[in-house]
């Protein structure tokens, strides 16, 4: 009882705040909103007694990915009917690709989906099943190839992003700490032995 | 805690409630246990810091409000909300009031799973750390929308500065909880707890995990924007960061959250490598049988407040970090000490050396 009026209280709220970030028309209210619809599918995964993916939900895409997303879009101003002059342009690509997407999520639920496995309740675990432990004996023996091909992949993506970032550029200032250690002081000042008596003879 | 138990004991005895009424009362109960106290633990948390730096600077500190200017922390409160809020023209109204309630709610709600005594935690759930990580992680979006929502450059800045500081910091962060939840084998707080059981100081995490103790400590400085750190709202430069267009209650939001998340890290830092509410001298023949080797909420107490105290202490001892010193500090220094200390932590497992592998 109580989990399905959870339930469907965490469905509506994503279903309209993933609503909320295609049809608002500020940029930040959108990657909001969808900050907002990561934290019910997280509440839905905890739901299904997933707490370790919920968790992880939350911890990667809100406490991470958005941050930098709601960074890019705060700091570029999108005009927003110049946006609008171009809808016209992408209407057809996009009604394709929706009708593409519609249909492919369709055939999942429809032609390949096993009914008989439906049940219109969540299941239901005792008390000390950990999600976190099954996922990992899983994830460490019989996914261990895909796993590690997948760390590899982001290890990539992450050394290539940084890569793309790495440009010398002429004329910049910046600062080398081994430099400035190891300074000596003759590096930088030079003591001359100025003779008092003359420099006054040579005023006269 | 048995008080507690008794009282709904009783209720449950003489008055017949549902069984999901009851759980809500427990539930509140337990909420109100932890959070009327942690508000006054921050309320003097403020003082404390006023006190203690001016004593540091050869000052006095506050001494006008009630003896020994104990009742500042009222007065300020009054005077917080007695003010007008402020809100500038050409903010985003809904926005600019939200971010600090999202500040405060990411603060205090992490307490939920933070073990006091070894009876009393709120939600004793599995995954409490990672729900450690995401809470503090969600704090962010507070100082974000703030910047963002007040229509004002030094506010934008501030609060870009914040969040670009407590990302980096986060990581090793992260990495420095990996470390910690490899020698206890669980996420759960209460069992990295228990895994610390042994003789005394000398089977605390501390030992085994120094160099993520200290990077922790250091991360969770910068989380929370204090001293050396706090570049967010480094006055000299961006006056205030993101709060500068606060006033009234909004700022008093933000600057309870603030102290909330100051004494959380204090209270998770001594809980992951301090051994929470274990007693340093427990199993020390010396001291068996009595109140000193027993675990108690005292200890727990002792050591939070303890962390607490360093972070006065750095604040009135270090100058303040240039902001690419700090991104360098966090990237370049913190990260690799705690990939590498992971490494050589799992080469201790290999070779069963190190105080917690049987």
């Amino acid at each position: 009882m109580t989990i399905s009026i959870l339930f469907y209280l965490f469905s509506i709220i994503l279903v309209l705040s993933s609503l909320g970030v295609i049809l608002s028309r500020n940029p930040v209210y959108s990657a909001l909103f969808l900050v907002l619809s990561f934290f019910q599918s997280a509440m839905l995964w905890m739901l299904m007694q997933a707490e370790f993916l919920s968790m992880v939900l939350v911890l990667v895409y809100v406490g991470a990915v958005m941050v930098l997303f709601l960074f890019v879009v705060m700091m570029i101003d999108i005009d927003i009917e110049v946006m609008k002059r171009s809808f016209a342009k992408y209407l057809l690509i996009g009604f394709v690709i929706s009708l593409l997407v519609i249909f492919e999520i369709v055939n999942v639920l429809t032609l390949n989906y096993d009914s008989s496995n439906l049940s219109t309740q969540f299941d239901s675990f005792d008390k000390d099943y950990s999600n976190t432990k099954e996922l990992g004996s899983v994830l460490y023996t019989e996914h261990v190839y895909a796993f590690e091909l997948a760390s590899v992949v982001l290890l990539l993506a992450i050394i290539s992003a940084i890569t793309l970032t790495m440009r010398k550029r002429p004329g910049l200032r910046t600062q080398t700490i081994s430099n400035q250690v190891s300074v000596k002081s003759e590096d930088r000042i030079k003591l001359v032995d100025v003779k008092p008596s003359s420099y006054r003879e040579e005023k006269k | 805690m048995n008080l507690v138990n008794n009282f709904i004991q009783f209720l449950t005895a003489y008055i017949n409630l549902p069984s999901y009424f009851i759980f809500i009362l427990i539930s509140v109960i337990k909420i109100l246990i932890v959070l009327v106290p942690l508000i006054l633990v921050v309320a003097y948390f403020t003082y404390a810091e006023r006190k203690v730096i001016g004593y540091i600077q050869s000052r006095i500190g506050p001494n006008r409000v009630g003896w020994l200017g104990l009742l500042q922390p009222f007065a300020d409160f009054i005077k917080m909300i007695l003010k007008e809020i402020i809100i500038p023209s050409n903010a985003n109204k809904f926005l600019f009031l939200l971010a600090p309630l999202i500040s405060l709610v990411a603060a205090f709600s992490v307490w939920a799973v933070i073990p006091l005594t070894d009876n009393f935690v709120i939600a004793d759930i599995d995954a409490g750390l990672l729900y450690v990580l995401a809470l503090t992680s969600f704090g962010v979006y507070g100082v974000i929308i703030a910047g963002w929502a007040s229509n004002s450059k030094y506010a934008f800045l501030g609060a870009m500065r914040c969040a670009a500081q407590i990302v980096a910091y986060e990581i090793a962060m992260g990495f420095a909880l990996v470390g910690v939840l490899m020698a206890s084998g669980s996420l759960n707080l209460g069992l990295i707890i228990q895994a610390q059981e042994g003789v005394g100081v000398l089977s605390w995490f501390v030992w085994p995990l120094f160099p993520l103790f200290l990077v922790y400590f250091i991360s969770g400085l910068a989380e929370t924007n204090r001293a050396p750190f706090d570049v967010a709202e480094g006055e000299s430069e961006i006056v205030a960061g993101f709060h500068v267009e606060y006033s009234g209650i909004a700022f008093g939001l933000f600057f309870l959250a603030e102290y909330a998340n100051m004494t959380l890290i204090a209270a998770l830092t001594a809980l992951l490598f301090l051994g929470g509410w274990l007693s340093p001298f427990a199993q020390i023949g010396f001291f068996e049988d009595s109140f000193l080797s027993q675990p108690s909420f005292f200890w727990f107490a002792i050591k939070t407040l303890f962390f607490m105290f360093c972070f006065l202490w750095i604040r009135a001892t270090f100058p303040r970090y240039r902001y690419d010193q700090i991104m360098k500090l966090g990237w370049k220094v913190f990260l690799p000490i705690t990939i590498f200390w992971i490494f050589i932590e799992g080469l201790m497992f290999l070779m069963n050396i190190g105080p917690w592998s049987n």
